[in-house]
């Protein structure tokens, strides 16, 4: 038989191989999965995973939904890394898009060429702003940022629905709860032509690009990595906790906020109540299945749009029900965090008893 | 590449000149996007109903499919033009959210019929339908305000849009023609679709009195919670209505009657035009007299004059010698709306954003 040994120190190998291990676990487990509903397993895989990578639109597509995933991943895997846990990015991100579209709705009158980068820096400084709720009261009263954080994206969702039936709501609308939709100067530019790829995705990349070179080669990405590792080293070392939540909660506040902007001034061009799908709280898998790194993440978050464009097809042409799909996400995190294991520990063969 | 696109715009200019024409068709493929899971036993549950009815009637001359789950608003651009993409002959988009995506999609492939439910914005290749729950609404509301021992009916209604508030006044006249001192209490829970707070929204309605729940989200939840105050010996017994389905399994003793969504008449056509080359762009309302409004049957707990009563104005409804919005009608403020024997006009409850005269609170506007 098998046991678990400690090791004596993590294996690098195996923190590179262990999400690769969990989308095959995954693999194996979601086909066991289809052939139960009885579906034809290997279509299904092929559906979900490749047919998405060889159709030109579909490609086009993992951009679009990957991207608010890698921006909200990255911020957090920032955290993550100090040991500063937001969980609340799902409501910086609602801030974000809230105080973007505000931005878009009181100046549709004025079209101009600064309005876009205006809703970002709004964008970015409510998320940034929202963030910060947790952070001083972390910092102040030593409440606990997972709670706290979590907390605001239900007053989040609140505020969303209350500014969508009220000041922001299309006066043209029925009183349906929904802004007009943006004017042309307040949509992001489209970059491949006839399809929904916005300059977002690109100021993604470039963000995830920052943080790689932030994290390896800026003393604050040393800070933050030696707050994580060592947290009473990184105090002689002079590092101020304070300073390194602040940091952390901000800076993925404030890319959480970004990603509002993009989605509500790229796809989706209005503010809606069906606007925040869950983003902020798949990315937190996204920043996990990558590793907390951001070329990693950037992996995850195509993993992980893979299994929401390709679950839609396997959809309507195998017929895999929407719940198989969320079980094999699901599935994802749990086989994620199960050969986690593997990095601290070893399998080894048990050895018999020989004398008795 | 450059050949085959000149070829396309060709093909696609003949094939523009052939509709005209009106193709009739030997095959055709049908794809429904579903806001909820086929499984909510409400809203998304009678669509398709209505698609399972499409491949009965029309056996193996359609091929239908769907997605469920699919949030409004980007996502759901995604899934249309992907099921376009795939041969899609025609497509039902079946929630109020998914229209601007709709028309969106359909400008792309001008060769695709769209059928968006419940919207207002049409296209010549998107074509708009929806029932007229509202007639639902009078009869059910007849019966809730008969039954109620405290006076007062808890209603869980979901966004403040005219669907909406016209079901929240339809009720309430009705209710109030055969009890004059019936108070309707009113919760939002700002989703179509979330059976936690649905439920949520029931409990509170029953700890301040109300006795009789009707709703207008998607889920059997408040069935549900209506149905366990019948099992505690001193709790008061509370009636719900199903709501979208009949509902009747989670409430054998709840379930005091139920507005059905029947959208099987009206697919069967649609896809027949799209088979026959006669499929138009056009806005469908039916109602009771169409069948696409439908009152499920009436429970026994219902006295024998209320039963009568409340299929009489469904008869009436039918044949069109009753409206449920009949005047003297005020609003809410009490500025006259109707006037004695004037009916409301179907523009006027199209945009309907204000409350009756007699419904307390104030709208969320």
């Amino acid at each position: 038989m098998w046991r678990l040994e400690p090791r004596s120190e993590p294996s690098l190998r195996m923190q590179v191989l262990t999400p690769v291990l969990a989308v095959v676990l995954t693999l194996i487990l979601g086909a066991i999965l289809f052939a139960a509903l009885g579906k034809n397993p290997v279509a299904a895989m092929r559906i979900i995973f490749v047919d998405p990578l060889l159709d030109s639109y579909a490609r086009t597509e993992l951009l679009v939904k990957g991207s608010p995933l890698v921006l909200i991943a990255v911020g957090l895997a920032v955290g993550f890394r100090a040991g500063v846990w937001n969980i609340g990015a799902e409501g910086q991100f609602i801030m974000g898009a809230v105080a973007a579209s505000a931005v878009a709705l009181a100046l549709y009158d004025q079209p101009a060429v600064w309005l876009l980068p205006a809703m970002g820096v709004a964008g970015a400084a409510a998320g940034f702003l929202w963030a910060m709720i947790p952070a001083w009261l972390k910092i102040r009263f030593s409440a606990n940022e997972i709670l706290v954080s979590l907390m605001l994206v239900y007053v989040a969702q609140q505020f969303l629905i209350a500014m969508v039936s009220g000041p922001l709501r299309d006066p043209q609308g029925f009183n349906f709860p929904l802004s007009r939709t943006f004017h042309d100067s307040a949509v992001l530019p489209i970059v491949i032509e006839g399809t929904r790829v916005h300059v977002g995705v690109f100021i993604t990349l470039f963000v995830a690009g920052l943080a790689f070179f932030m994290m390896r080669n800026h003393v604050v990405g040393f800070r933050i990595r030696l707050m994580g590792d060592a947290p009473r080293a990184a105090r002689f070392a002079g590092v101020r906790p304070g300073a390194i939540v602040v940091t952390c909660m901000g800076l993925s506040g404030a890319l959480a906020g970004l990603a509002g902007m993009f989605e509500a001034a790229g796809p989706a061009q209005q503010l809606a109540p069906s606007l925040p799908i869950g983003y902020g709280f798949t990315a937190i898998i996204v920043a996990f299945l990558g590793r907390l790194d951001p070329v990693g993440i950037l992996l995850a978050g195509l993993v992980m749009a893979l299994t929401y464009v390709g679950g839609e097809t396997a959809q309507y042409s195998l017929g895999i029900p929407a719940a198989a799909n969320e079980t094999f996400r699901g599935m994802l995190l749990f086989a994620l965090l199960s050969v986690n294991i593997l990095v601290h520990y070893r399998l080894v063969p048990a050895r018999r008893r020989t004398a008795r | 590449m450059k050949l085959r696109t000149v070829f396309a715009a060709a093909m696609a200019m003949t094939l523009a000149a052939g509709a005209a024409l009106a193709q009739a068709k030997d095959h055709i493929k049908i794809g429904f996007v579903y806001v909820g899971p086929v499984g909510d036993f409400g809203w998304t549950h009678e669509h398709d109903q209505g698609r399972k009815a499409i491949e009965a009637a029309l056996g193996d001359k359609v091929e239908t499919t769907y997605v469920e789950n699919v949030r409004e608003g980007p996502d759901a651009e995604r899934v249309i033009t992907q099921m376009a993409r795939s041969g899609m002959d025609l497509i039902f988009t079946t929630s109020f959210g998914y229209m601007d995506q709709t028309i969106k999609v359909a400008k792309r492939f001008p060769d695709v019929k769209f059928e968006h439910a419940t919207g207002y914005k049409r296209a010549h290749n998107v074509a708009t339908y929806s029932a007229r729950f509202y007639e639902g609404r009078h009869v059910i509301g007849l019966i809730a305000g008969h039954m109620t021992r405290t006076n007062t009916i808890g209603y869980i209604a979901s966004f403040p849009i005219p669907e909406v508030v016209r079901g929240i006044n339809a009720a309430y006249l009705a209710a109030k023609s055969v009890n004059p001192d019936v108070k309707f209490k009113i919760v939002w829970v700002s989703t179509w679709f979330d059976p936690a707070k649905e439920a949520d929204a029931a409990n509170a309605l029953i700890e301040q009195g109300a006795d009789v729940i009707m709703q207008h989200t998607d889920s059997p939840a408040a069935m549900t919670i209506a149905e366990e105050t019948w099992k505690s010996p001193d709790g008061r017994k509370v009636y719900a209505f199903g709501q979208a389905s009949d509902m009747k399994e989670f409430g054998p003793n709840a379930r005091l009657s139920s507005i059905i969504d029947n959208w099987a008449p009206y697919y069967i056509e649609r896809a027949k035009a799209v088979l026959d080359g006669t499929w138009e762009s056009k806005d469908t309302w039916g109602g009771i007299r169409e069948g696409m409004t439908k009152i499920g049957e009436f429970s026994d707990k219902i006295p024998e004059e209320v039963r009568k009563q409340a299929q009489a104005a469904a008869d009436a409804i039918a044949a069109g010698t009753l409206h449920p919005f009949t005047g003297p009608i005020n609003k809410q403020d009490g500025t006259p709306w109707l006037k004695e024997g004037e009916t409301a006009d179907d523009a006027t409850l199209l945009g309907m954003n204000f409350y009756v005269e007699g419904i307390e609170g104030q709208l969320p506007q």
